[in-house]
This record gives structure tokens, C-alpha cells and sequence, in this order.
């Protein structure tokens, strides 16, 4: 019983979480484009960080190809450093 | 010759008229050719908006160079850049077999702005995926 309520606590019984993926390994795109500010912002949060593994179900590879991508594009002023409501 | 692949991205300043701008570019196509380097591609952006301002500047003449050069070259290079007070900012990197194919699809419009034809649609997919994304921050 204890179990029960535990995960109707933890997550809608409904919609069961959708398992995540890594979309680069899932469409075969092999190099990231650090130009590319519009599918970078994808990749970052309202302050402009980087968002986690966690949260985008990227894999460690495209992980690190990503945030060199963005650390890229910040130097050159597509992105910004810190930023306040980015989206 | 040993060469290798490079692109840079100069971002010159807005001050100059767009002549000046030219004339700059066209000095710096020169010194990739009197030193045995190839120009693959170039493209301009015009004058951009800046994310924050440099030198407190807002906006930016932005041009990419694609060329093939030998390393010992770079170094002098960025030295010309680090020298020029028009540049504001600049970045070189050198491309792998992958960067280097996907250059090349973006040049021939296989890839819009964002990506290749299959890339495109990959990216697509991948925007309409997001929702999972967004909802977590």
C-alpha cells in the first residue's frame, strides 16, 4: 500500500514517463553546429546554462560535442553568457 | 603538404563602413593565399546583433572563412587578429571528416541554416520533441 501511494506521488499514473533518448544517435546527426544558435537554445535554460544529461537524454558523447558547441558560440557573441528569460 | 581543414569566424567592428569592411576581408583572403592555403568557402553575415555588447560594442560585421592551410599557419594567423584592432573577436577551428561533410551539405542547401536534408528533418524531429525538454526546466 505504502508502495502504491509512493508512486502516484512520483509520477502521474497516466502518462507513464516517456523514456528518453538521445536525439543525436537516434537521427544520425553526427556534427553539431556551434553557428547554429537556434538549435543550440535548445540545449540551454532561460539563464543560459547548459542543461544536464539528465534532463535531454543526450549521451555522453553528444553531451560533451554540445557544450563545446555552445562554450563556441558564446565566445562569439550567438549566445550569451548569463542571460534572464532567454526564452 | 600536410594540410588541414580550418574554419574561423571574424567578428569585426561596426564602426567601419562597409567598404572597409570589404577591404579588410579581402586582406586577410590574401594571407591565406600568399601562404600556400586554399579558400574552400566564405560567407557573410552582414552586420549582426551581438549577445552582449564587446568592447562596448552592440553589433558586429560577422564573416566566415572556410580554407585549407598548413598548421604552422594558424599561428600566424590569429597574430594578424590579435594585432587588428578592427576584429573584435575571433575563432578558428579546425574541422573533422564530419565538419567537414557537413560544410559541405550546408553549402549545397541540403541543410537550410540548421542542418542536412536528413539532418533537417532529424532536426525538425528533434524541435518536435521538445516539449519533453521545456517542461523541466
Amino acid at each position: 500500500m505504502a508502495r502504491e501511494t509512493n508512486f502516484v506521488f512520483n509520477q502521474t499514473p497516466q502518462v507513464l514517463q516517456k523514456k528518453k533518448y538521445c536525439r543525436f544517435k537516434k537521427h544520425g546527426i553526427k556534427h553539431i553546429d556551434y553557428k547554429d544558435k537556434d538549435f543550440l537554445l535548445k540545449f540551454i535554460n532561460e539563464q543560459g546554462k547548459i542543461l544536464p544529461r539528465r534532463i535531454t537524454g543526450t549521451s555522453l558523447k553528444f553531451q560533451r560535442k554540445i557544450s563545446v558547441a555552445i562554450k563556441r558560440a558564446r565566445h562569439l557573441a550567438l549566445l550569451p553568457y548569463v542571460a534572464d528569460g532567454l526564452k | 603538404m600536410n594540410q588541414k581543414h580550418y574554419e574561423s569566424v571574424i567578428i569585426l567592428t561596426p564602426v567601419l563602413s562597409e567598404q572597409q569592411m570589404q577591404d579588410a576581408v579581402a586582406g586577410y583572403r590574401g594571407l591565406i593565399t600568399e601562404n600556400g592555403g586554399e579558400i574552400v568557402h566564405e560567407e557573410n553575415w552582414g552586420l549582426t546583433k551581438l549577445a552582449y555588447p564587446i568592447e562596448k560594442k552592440g553589433t558586429g560585421f560577422y564573416h566566415l572563412v572556410e580554407f585549407k592551410a598548413n598548421p604552422d599557419f594558424i599561428a600566424k594567423w590569429e597574430l594578424t587578429f590579435r594585432r587588428d584592432e578592427r576584429i573584435l573577436r575571433y575563432l578558428t577551428i579546425a574541422l573533422d571528416k564530419w565538419g567537414v561533410e557537413f560544410n559541405q551539405k550546408r553549402r549545397s542547401g541540403e541543410i537550410k541554416a540548421s542542418s542536412t536534408a536528413k539532418e533537417k528533418k532529424a532536426v525538425l524531429n528533434a524541435l518536435l520533441d521538445d516539449d519533453s525538454l521545456d517542461t523541466e526546466d
